[in-house]
């Protein structure tokens, strides 16, 4: 500590700054006159872009990136305009949103809802997003959705696979686009039931934390509707790398279907593990043994090389479906063609839904006239649009889930590329996957706009 | 003053001063600037660097003054945790019973574990610490998740009953509190272009670190300090002249446990949502790095460590290819990609990479982590040799 030097020219000096404080201070709280939190009030507009880069999910977290990139640009007009062209809405004239140029910020989830919501929250606190979007995990998805709607801000979840995030946990101020358990469940039983038979026995093994346990949930649900009977159902810890261990009984339990309700490097290793043990080569009460896998994407299908070969599961989109299923699923080949001309490789499901969330989101700017987050909420409730890959898709208003075609794909046996990974075997009608909104509890509470 | 020494003082002076104008000092640069995005002066971040400061000043206590390497202070930091968000989903929104109770919850769960552990010394008790706290890790990802929400972290919901409020008629989560004063509260004031943030969830941590730093510089000055340091220059001499040392372990060992609970308390005080993964070891590993990063053994050191390591976390992830590139347009287009090509595997997701670099030179060159640094200036400043050594250390 010094001493305090009391000079006249630094007393004046002192007084002068402190007098141009207290007379020109733009005082806001949380409770005063703005309309509502971050309001964007130069020539540009900020978007939060929370993705895991670090951690077990980082390469879906780099897709997602690049997607989000890609479509700040088009939003922008640079670019071929992707999507924007096949959009069923044309309120989007490719000058931002609102004829605010649209800039971003980036931030690392570190797949951990800590530091997810540390990195959402210095984007609403330092950069002034918006609107923050992201997260390649339940847990994450979930922790800042909840984050978003205590600062009043809008969150667009990317790849989220539980029923919680609209579900037990949703949200006024949240909106999802990606399916989810229960969808992947009623889309796969019927095609499981027809490929393998009614009176199956199946055998589970789960990842031990929440996505685990709705997935497994929904797929026992609807197979055992069908007539499957379920025979054990075991948790594996989230960082289990060897799953030897918990494959080897499988055999000997009277099964004669594998259920790996596993995501990312869980998956790869759990399904190698099977392989391994010779369970596909196996019969078991004088059947083939099957593997059964609910929630597909093509970079994991990619970690497991070879043995995906003919094993079912669902995702929410491909990049294939265009030309496969036909033109009610336009949008696809815009995209594809875009992302394949910036990036060199197609996207994956991951790169498409947070796609399509950013597009949804400016484009209910745009019909709401602001950026106001009760009137982007009451724009995206309930919309109804087409031309996004996915066909025609609901915005339910209930629980802000997206309802569209959920496709059942299997491993490709024969792929010419790599990235010709996965085959479509089916379509199932987003009517056949539509539930009632209240099965899941949980309340979605009203908009808050923070201000 | 308070019972300290002129030195103590003016240290805690100092430090109650770095708090009270971090807003200011943690913005040097004005709102819009280019180097605007070094600026640190915002909430969520402010409350981290005192909230972490209180972290690994209790873990300094444990590891500085008696040498025992705890492992797994991250399973005091969560327990303090899920205990606050309960009791805000349970009692009350107002944060002084989640800060209370968060602070003696943590404590006899380190009654507990600390009873334990401390039968080894060394690595074994290192060892034992890593191995209960990834126990509560696994236990609270999974088998607790009724009590701790699993994966998706436990957090508040609108139905929670909050016996001591009134009935919730807004149709929205109430934010945690102080007596009304919501944590996220913020006064902002705008002068010639620099944005100062004053925000209430903030100014409650820095109190409550004061009070700690306080406590802290008491413990380190007191006859159970010297036992403890007793401890760290040669355990078995002691044992040797008749002294059972347990008791004095047990009491450090659970006091640096209660810090790690009100550091828990105090997040969820800010953000009420408390995950397993921050009982995970990489959070008591960061914790490690902290006080070795500031200076083991001193009183200022944990508080800086936290300090630069958040702010590596939070500001130099942030900067990706786009703003590099916009720092760089003034170059010939060649030579900006080249820059950046360089840079960009230190910032983003390279942050972790820039930290360790640093953390290396640090233990290479300053063994005494950033206080020794200062004192070295301090010298340099001063002209003197070494009387300054001490200042504020020990």
């Amino acid at each position: 500590m010094s001493k305090l030097d009391l000079t006249r020219r630094g007393v004046i000096k002192s007084g002068a700054v402190a007098g141009a404080g207290l007379a020109l201070p733009t005082i806001f709280t949380a409770s005063s006159a703005a309309a509502y939190v971050n309001e964007p009030t130069g020539s540009t507009v900020t978007l939060g872009f929370n993705v895991p880069q670090t951690g077990p999910y980082a390469d879906e977290g780099a897709d997602e990136l690049r997607a989000y990139m890609l479509a700040v640009e088009h939003l922008n007009g640079e670019g071929d305009g992707g999507m924007l062209n096949t959009f069923s809405s044309k309120a989007l004239k490719g000058n931002g949103i609102l004829g605010k140029k649209v800039e971003y910020v980036t931030g690392d989830t570190q797949t951990k809802p800590d530091a997810a919501r540390a990195s959402a929250r210095s984007m609403i606190e330092k950069d002034g997003a918006v609107m923050i979007t992201g997260g390649s995990s339940s847990g994450v998805a979930v922790a800042v959705q909840a984050l978003c709607q205590e600062a009043g801000i809008i969150f667009m979840a990317g790849l989220t696979h539980s029923n919680d995030t609209t579900g037990k946990d949703k949200k006024a101020n949240g909106f999802r686009h990606f399916f989810n358990s229960y969808m992947s469940g009623a889309a796969l039983a019927p095609i499981l039931a027809d490929r393998y038979g009614k009176d199956r026995k199946a055998y589970h093994l789960t990842a031990d934390y929440n996505w685990g346990y709705t997935t497994e949930e929904a797929v026992r649900t609807s197979t055992e509707a069908m007539g499957w009977e379920t025979v054990a159902a075991v948790k594996t810890p989230l960082a289990q790398t060897d799953f030897s261990s918990y494959v080897a009984p499988v055999l000997n339990s009277g099964a004669d279907v594998l259920v790996l309700n596993h995501y990312g490097g869980n998956m790869v290793n759990s399904l190698t593990s099977a392989v391994q043990f010779g369970l596909r080569a196996a019969q078991a009460n004088g059947k083939n043994f099957e593997i059964v896998v609910p929630l597909y994407s093509r970079l994991m299908a990619k970690g497991a090389g070879k043995n995906v070969a003919g094993i079912f599961g669902s995702t929410n989109w491909h990049w294939s479906l265009e030309n496969v299923a036909g033109a009610r699923y336009a949008g696809t080949n815009a995209f594809v063609k875009s992302f394949g001309e910036k990036y060199g490789f197609p996207p994956s499901q991951a790169a498409h839904t947070t796609y399509c969330q950013t597009l949804l989101y400016a484009d209910a700017c745009e019909r709401a006239g602001t950026f106001n987050p009760c009137g982007v909420g009451q724009a995206l409730e309930g919309f109804e649009f087409d031309g996004l890959g996915n066909g025609p898709t609901l915005y339910r208003a209930e629980d802000h889930q997206c309802f569209k075609d959920v496709l059942v794909v299997k491993g490709n046996e024969n792929p010419t590329s790599d990235f010709d990974l996965l085959e479509i075997v089916d379509v199932t009608p987003a009517a056949a996957v539509t539930y009632d909104a209240s099965i899941f509890g949980g309340e979605l509470g009203s908009c808050n706009p923070g201000a | 003053m308070l019972g300290l020494n002129k030195k103590d003082t003016s240290l805690l002076v100092a430090v109650a001063l770095l708090v009270a104008l971090a807003p200011i000092i943690l913005n040097p640069f004005p709102e819009g600037s280019a180097l605007a995005q070094f600026n640190a002066g915002y909430p969520d971040l402010m409350q981290r660097f005192v909230i972490f400061g209180i972290f690994a000043v209790g873990f300094n206590i444990l590891f500085g003054l008696t040498g025992y390497l705890s492992f797994g202070h991250a399973a005091f930091l969560g327990a303090g945790s899920y205990a606050g968000v309960w009791m805000l989903k349970l009692l009350t929104i107002n944060v002084i019973p989640a800060i209370l109770i968060s602070t003696v919850v943590a404590g006899l769960f380190s009654i507990l574990i600390g009873y334990i552990s401390l039968r080894r010394s060394g690595i074994y008790f290192s060892i034992l610490t890593l191995a209960f706290a990834q126990m509560s890790f696994a236990l609270a990802a999974s088998v607790l998740t009724p009590i701790t929400g699993g994966e998706t972290g436990l957090q508040t919901a609108l139905d929670d009953p909050r016996i001591l409020d009134g009935a919730n008629t807004t149709g929205n989560i109430p934010a945690p509190s102080l007596f009304g004063m919501e944590m996220s509260d913020s006064l902002q004031v705008n002068v010639a272009g620099w944005l100062w943030t004053f925000n209430v969830g903030y100014y409650l941590a820095g109190v409550i670190l004061l009070i700690a730093f306080y406590v802290a510089i008491r413990i380190f000055r007191s006859p159970f300090g010297l036992m403890l340091r007793a401890i760290k220059s040669n355990q078995q001499r002691l044992t040797y002249t008749g002294l059972n040392t347990r008791p004095y372990m047990l009491a450090c060992f659970v006091i640096s446990g209660m810090y790690a609970g009100l550091a828990g308390g105090l997040m969820v005080a800010m953000d009420p949502l408390a995950g397993a993964e921050r009982m995970q070891w990489t959070a008591s590993g960061e914790v490690v790095l902290m006080t070795i990063l500031g200076g083991i053994g001193t009183l200022i050191g944990p508080v800086l460590g936290a300090g630069l390591i958040k702010y590596f976390e939070n500001i130099f992830s942030k900067i990706n290819s786009n703003l590099l590139h916009e720092w760089f347009a003034f170059l010939p287009d060649g030579l900006e990609d080249f820059v950046v090509a360089i840079i960009y595997p230190f910032i983003g997701k390279g942050w972790h990479l820039t930290l360790g670099l640093m953390f290396m030179a640090v233990i290479i060159f300053l063994p005494g982590g950033l206080v020794e640094l200062g004192q070295k200036i301090a010298r340099k400043m001063s002209g003197k040799s070494d009387d300054k050594q001490t200042k504020s250390t020990e």
